[in-house]
């Protein structure tokens, strides 16, 4: 069944397909159902439904030249474009648009590593590289700089980057947008625009200073729909020459609120790497009495049946990236800040090992205590061992998790704003009859940004009905979760097309003034609104009527 | 003395030659190309190493010995049954957990190559196989 852009007449898309070809050439834009079908969300909630978000054609430019020429023939014909890097963001939607229709500018062709600099630490990329391409060049090369990966590495550094992607190393390079540093755009228009110092045309540090002079749009091209981004900067974090681990364990609930703050001061000076929480209280899940004390937030019963169990409430494991002296001085100082927090904070040496380590040594954790830490991209090491997760396994042989989606709201940085979003996640979950996965109480944060938290609600979505009326429900009670998070203050990060507008409903500060402000932009940058329509909540004019439409 | 038949028989078996090799090469060399886009675009989940948090085997590999139990190795590169159909029906519309791959990132030329090198990894591990009994 072909689909057309919306309002896009026959005669008027054949006309631009045409054009499509002669700029990229034809062997190189897809138009069949069969061609199209990798354009569509693998995970989508709404596959086969007459929503789903599928393209009418996809183009595959290999060069900026042909982005401006595939631009300029959109505004011509006012079809909107949807552009993918690898087109792997799946969990927030895979390659799918925002409007069923766009045609899905595929820059996987754009596929050169510029520039890999290990004096200076920085890359240049096209959106086609992936972080396992990336990778592979550095160690080619031989080049002393490590890739900051999030868990699947089949995603590019500009895909990942753009929809504000995280890592695991440095918190530094954790935040991918944040360590972005100078990017090329195809503007709406067709012409090209470089961002910081790329703006001067003799520059010899574009991805060395990113904010340029005067205001700096680049931040508009994150979760945006400005532009479409042909090349970008990233700041690389030096090879170490040792990585070595600790854990620290402490035996009270409330201990939390000083292992927190003991933590942050450790990440902000740049001594640890990305610190792993976890609880130490899971092996009584099985212990209805301690289910009904968590689910209570008894703090005094969950504190009384830990000490009888010998189990420690909570625990971090610490990593540490230097020098073998440097980092042991790290551990020692850490053990000292920690010591005079939490006098009952008890510590566990991890692993020691010179970097790069192993093949044997990432995959086999040899920690004396039960490590959480996903070795591979602690390494910088991108892969797709993450997979296991949608993946069939020995207790689901005969199913995947269809559904597989990401949502996570933000978290300030405390013991104290864990232990709330704790209980109001509890009460959201009471609220809306949705039973968490486990007891809230004992939910730990992931601090994948540097300077918040992350933390899920706890609902389990995943492998359940996936019937489409089934489907339809589960998206329907993400919608009220985001609706009812948002009430006390909590807000998502990321999404796929199918809930930005109700992640974006959430940041609705003085009558949505961010979101009108963006949609103003957008409206002078992009009159016809071919870019894009509708990412993150931002529609233009030209669309603006579909505004909610997914629901 | 040559005789004119014996030239033409001669030139004959030449040409058959140079295009036996001809062909060897071609088929030699889809192989090696498609070695190399099978390390790149597959092996990062269908290869033979060890998987993430625990899992003894990568993903692929591992969804493959869940569903075929010994029946089919669970190795890709150990399989004897991936012609170029096979192969591109997989890959256009995905599998379970595995999403469909765009002619972008494989084309159907890689599919002719990866077919040539599956054919040649199989007989390569059957071989070992052999070797080891």
């Amino acid at each position: 069944m072909a689909i057309l852009p919306p309002g896009v007449s026959q005669q008027q898309f054949d006309a631009a397909v045409r054009q499509f070809k002669e700029a990229v050439g034809p062997e190189w834009v897809f138009t069949s159902e069969e061609e199209l079908h990798p354009y569509r969300d693998h995970f989508s909630y709404i596959k086969d439904q007459p929503n789903e978000l599928i393209p009418s054609a996809a183009v595959g430019p290999n060069s900026v030249e042909q982005v401006q020429a595939v631009v300029r023939t959109a505004n011509q014909y006012k079809i909107p474009l949807y552009a993918i890097s690898t087109g792997k963001n799946f969990a927030y939607g895979g390659p799918s648009p925002n409007v069923r229709g766009s045609v899905t500018v595929d820059l996987k062709r754009m596929n050169r590593v510029l520039e890999v600099n290990d004096k200076r630490f920085y890359a240049l990329v096209e959106p086609g590289v992936s972080y396992i391409d990336l990778y592979r060049y550095i160690q080619d090369h031989g080049l002393k700089v490590w890739v900051d990966t999030p868990d699947p590495g089949w995603g590019s550094p500009i895909g990942n980057s753009l929809d504000h992607g995280i890592g695991y190393t440095m918190g530094f390079y954790r935040d991918h947008f944040g360590a972005h540093c100078g990017m090329e755009v195809v503007l709406p228009n067709g012409e090209i625009m470089r961002t910081g110092m790329g703006a001067l045309p003799e520059s010899k540090s574009w991805q060395e200073y990113k904010h340029g002079f005067g205001p700096d749009p680049a931040g508009l091209f994150g979760q945006g729909n400005f532009g479409i981004v042909t090349k970008m900067g990233f700041r690389l974090m030096p090879q170490p020459e040792h990585w070595r681990t600790g854990a620290v364990m402490v035996p009270k609930r409330q201990d939390l609120i000083p292992l927190v703050d003991t933590v942050n001061y450790l990440t902000d000076l740049a001594i640890i790497g990305e610190p792993w929480y976890g609880n130490g209280l899971t092996p009584l899940m099985g212990n209805t009495e301690f289910r009904d004390a968590a689910n209570a937030f008894n703090e005094t019963a969950l504190d009384a049946q830990a000490a009888a169990a010998k189990l420690h409430s909570w625990q971090v494991e610490l990593q540490f990236y230097g020098s073998e002296r440097t980092t042991q001085s790290n551990w020692e100082y850490a053990k000292e800040l920690m010591a005079r927090a939490i006098p009952s904070a008890r510590f566990m040496d991890g692993e020691s090992f010179k970097v790069p380590l192993t093949r044997e040594q990432i995959s086999k954790s040899t920690t004396p205590y039960r490590s959480n830490m996903r070795r591979n991209i602690t390494q910088g090491v991108p892969g797709l061992g993450i997979w296991w997760m949608p993946s069939r396994s020995e207790q689901n042989p005969n199913a995947w998790d269809e559904t597989h989606i990401g949502l996570f709201s933000l978290i300030g940085r405390s013991g104290d704003a864990i232990f709330q979003a704790q209980r109001d996640f509890a009460a959201v979950s009471k609220r809306l009859e949705m039973p968490s996965l486990f007891p809230n109480a004992i939910q730990t944060p992931v601090n994948w940004y540097q300077f918040a938290f992350i933390m899920g609600n706890g609902f389990g979505l995943g492998r359940g009905d996936t019937s489409p009326e089934g489907k339809k429900q589960a998206a329907a009670n993400l919608r009220r979760v985001l609706a009812e998070n948002a009430k006390v203050g909590y807000g998502d990060y990321r999404a796929p097309p199918m809930l930005q507008d109700d992640v974006a409903e959430q940041y609705s500060f003085n009558n949505h003034v961010l979101r009108r402000f963006n949609e103003t932009l957008k409206d002078a940058i992009d009159p016809n609104g071919i870019i894009m329509p509708g990412r993150a909540g931002v529609w233009p004019a030209a669309y603006r009527s579909l505004r909610g439409s997914l629901r | 003395m040559i005789t004119a038949r014996q030239l033409a028989q001669a030139i004959a078996f030449a040409v058959l030659s140079l295009g036996f090799a001809a062909s060897s090469m071609a088929q030699q060399s889809a192989a090696q190309r498609g070695n190399a886009k099978f390390q790149h675009s597959c092996a990062p989940c269908h290869g033979a190493g060890v998987g993430d948090d625990g899992h003894a085997m990568l993903p692929g590999t591992d969804a493959l010995r869940i569903k075929y139990r010994g029946t089919l190795p669970a190795l890709l590169e150990e399989r004897t049954d991936l012609t170029a159909p096979v192969l591109k029906t997989f890959l256009r519309h995905g599998s379970f957990s595995m999403p469909p791959f765009r002619q972008t990132e494989v084309t159907d030329a890689d599919i002719q190559d990866l077919a040539a090198y599956l054919a040649e990894s199989s007989k390569a591990a059957a071989a070992k196989s052999q070797r080891g009994r």
